[in-house]
């Protein structure tokens, strides 16, 4: 059996000087009868050779082609996977470009995304896709309410505190010096709740037309007023002290009567 | 205090001893006139005579104690000593003589001449005081006499001063030599209001005060040894007292309140009258301790009082400013707050009221007749309660009557400034003294021992 096997073997594995040897055997042979009788018909063709075609090129393959996770939320990311045979440029679109034919590549669309991987070769082209599902996340939660800001007593009354204006020569509250004083106290307890150190100054004022000298003892008697009245809404006289500037801190310096209404005033200020 | 008093009886008793001459009289309102030819000065010294010929004119001028003689009248050949003098001969004129002066077109009462030159580095004035009404030299010559100063502007300034002086004195006006005006100024990078001073002409303004914050209200004691004022610090208001010899902070002790500040001292130069609210509640009058202690209260009214000024003649009785019956108007009281009364009419807003050395006359800054704010100077004779207003332009207060009591400082604003200005007792010679920043408040003390 073995010899056998191994000369079809050989046979087989030269099967091209065969069939020439036996083209030539057969031409001699026919040639030395020739002579003899009529020269034969020329032979017919050889047989075509049973030789085996060389096999094609191997088409691309792409064994592999993966996203994971295959859904993400916006922001996140997801790993694409491939592997590609017989390929002799990887692509894969969406903006990434040429690849290796193995590989990874981390990506985070902002949206629902398709990704196709190319392999071209001399054996052709293969395409595959994945799609990577991107949800748009919840929206972010509200920042937490803003706290009120912080302001320190010094700005709060700065920002929120109103002056009672008076008329001319006089220390009695206006209506609309009740008003800003309600005002002013319901900020002072604020602010004296907030900072348990805070003292208020309440200062009189005046315009300009009266005497430096009367001004100063005008000023103190508005400054009284106005500290008695918030005494009388509540806020503790301990934490307001007075003082009177007279004329001499004057807001405006027109002689008109509107900076005259203007300088005729009580005024909240910090305290030492 | 009380070294100082024997030393100022001791000036006043030279004083006495070197004038012990005839004091002529002021009689029937007829002011005596006066020729005060510009004087000459020997080689260096001349160089300072338009200083000394200025000082002079304007120390004799704005005294109101004299008529001036026109310059223009005077005769071509001045007197420079007393050896000039030629009497005629004859009839015939033999040099100068009294009846150049004495005679149209000068028709003068007196006749002040001299000259000055340099000794030993120093200006001396040769000065003469002459009545040309009198026959002779010797009887005519009122004053003759040798001035020291520095041999510069200040000194030539300072020996016309001298020299104006003694003559004033010869007419029985008290000498402004060496009185000082302190008044407080924002002139300054802070506009902070601090306490100045300068000389009653307005020269050699001086920063007195450093507090940087708003400094004002300040009264001199009579002796000048002392000035107090307000300050106004982070706690309020402080009266603060300093030595005018020394410059230095004195103690003063303010009670723990709003309102503190001072208006007057006493005559004596022993106390000090204040306006607080040491009392709680209003403002009202009380009168302390040079250090503040020893505090009495003086009013006790429902409204604001302020401005106590104690009548300096009598020391007994004071006027201040009181709301007590609406708006504020001058009062009277005696020094227990005994017998009030009320001495402007009830029309306007009445403030700053100044006694006359003569404890008979109130000057005061008052809008009757005017808008409120438009405060004007007035002089009260407080007995007959009759008045008269004395300025009328621009916004003008803080009237202080100068130590010869014919001169007033006060402060006006004409225009966009406030400014000190002095003035005559019946409104007239009105002048300008100072110009940087805002100026008020002028206080007239005499010089500080």
């Amino acid at each position: 059996m073995s010899p056998t096997y191994r000369s079809n073997a050989r046979i087989t594995g030269n099967g091209k000087i065969s069939a020439v040897l036996l083209a030539l055997i057969l031409v001699f042979f026919v040639s030395g009868c020739k002579k003899k009788v009529p020269p034969p018909p020329p032979p017919p063709p050889p047989a075509p050779a049973a030789v085996t075609p060389p096999p094609p090129p191997a088409r691309p393959e792409i064994t592999a082609f993966t996203v994971e996770p295959s859904a993400i939320e916006r922001g996140q990311s997801a790993t694409l996977r491939w592997a590609v045979t017989n390929s002799t440029d990887t692509s894969i679109n969406q903006g990434i470009g040429a690849v290796q034919s193995q590989g990874q590549r981390q990506v985070s669309p902002t949206q629902t995304t398709t990704y196709t991987v190319t392999a071209n070769g001399p054996g052709g082209t293969a395409n595959r896709s994945v799609t990577l599902n991107v949800s748009t996340p919840p929206p972010p939660p509200p920042p937490p309410a803003p706290r009120p800001p912080t302001l320190s007593g010094s700005e709060l009354l700065a920002q929120q505190g109103q002056d009672a204006f008076f008329d001319f020569d006089k220390s009695d509250i206006r209506p609309d010096a009740r008003t800003a004083l309600t005002t002013d106290a319901d900020l002072l307890k604020r602010i004296f709740a907030q900072d348990p150190n805070f003292i208020a100054t309440v200062e009189g004022h005046c315009d300009e037309r009266g005497s430096a000298e009367y001004n100063l003892a005008l000023g103190d008697r508005r400054a009284t007023a106005a500290k008695d009245f918030l005494v009388q809404l509540g806020v503790p006289a301990d934490r307001l002290k007075t003082i009177s500037y007279g004329k001499e801190r004057p807001q405006c310096t027109e002689a008109t009567e509107e900076c005259w209404q203007r300088n005729r005033r009580a005024h909240l200020s910090p305290g030492q | 205090m009380k070294r100082t008093i024997p030393v100022i009886a001791l000036c006043a008793a030279v004083l006495l001893c070197a004038y012990s001459q005839t004091v002529i009289k002021i009689t029937g309102g007829e002011k005596p006139s006066i020729a005060v030819p510009d004087l000459r000065g020997a080689g260096q010294a001349q160089q300072f005579m338009d200083a000394f010929n200025k000082t002079l004119w304007n120390d004799l001028d704005n005294s109101g104690q004299m008529k001036m003689v026109a310059k223009t009248l005077y005769p071509t050949s001045v007197p420079q000593q007393p050896s000039d003098f030629k009497p005629p001969a004859a009839g015939r004129s033999q040099g100068p003589w009294l009846t150049d002066w004495s005679g149209p077109p000068p028709n003068a009462n007196y006749l002040a001449f001299g000259y000055t030159a340099v000794q030993g580095n120093q200006l001396v004035l040769f000065g003469w005081l002459y009545n040309v009404q009198q026959p002779n030299t010797s009887s005519a010559q009122l004053i003759g006499k040798l001035y020291f100063g520095s041999l510069d502007e200040g000194g030539a300034r300072k020996v016309a001063q001298e020299f104006a002086a003694d003559i004033l004195k010869q007419f029985g006006a008290t000498s402004l030599m060496g009185s000082k005006v302190y008044f407080v100024s924002d002139r300054g990078p802070n506009r902070n209001k601090e306490i100045w001073s300068m000389d009653y002409d307005g020269s050699n303004q001086k920063q007195f005060t450093f507090y940087k914050t708003i400094t004002t209200f300040p009264v001199v004691s009579p002796d000048a040894t002392k000035i107090a004022f307000t300050t106004f610090g982070k706690r309020g208001q402080e009266i603060l007292m300093h030595s005018l010899e020394t410059g230095r902070k004195l103690s003063y002790y303010n009670q723990n309140v709003d309102v503190n500040a001072a208006s007057d001292f006493t005559p004596d130069s022993q106390r000090l009258l204040i306006y607080s609210t040491a009392g709680g509640g209003l403002t009202q009058i009380y009168v302390t301790a040079l250090d503040g202690t020893d505090i009495h209260r003086i009013t006790n009214s429902g409204s604001i009082d302020v401005e106590a000024k104690v009548n300096p003649k009598t020391g007994a009785d004071l006027v201040f400013i009181s709301g007590r019956g609406g708006t504020p108007q001058l009062y009277r009281m005696s020094m227990d707050g005994s017998d009030v009364e009320r001495l402007t009419n009830g029309i306007g807003d009445v403030a700053n009221p100044a006694w006359n050395p003569d404890g008979q006359h109130v000057a005061f800054a008052w809008t009757s007749g005017y808008e409120p704010g438009h405060y004007n100077i007035f002089v009260m004779d407080v007995a007959s309660r009759q008045y008269t207003q004395l300025t009328h332009d621009g916004r003008n207060e803080n009237p202080n009557w100068a130590p010869d009591g014919v001169h007033i400082v006060f402060s006006s604003k004409r225009g966009s400034s406030t400014q000190i200005w002095s003035m005559l007792a019946d409104g007239t010679g009105q002048q300008q003294l100072t110009n940087q920043g805002n100026n008020e408040k002028p206080v007239w003390s005499k010089a500080t021992p």
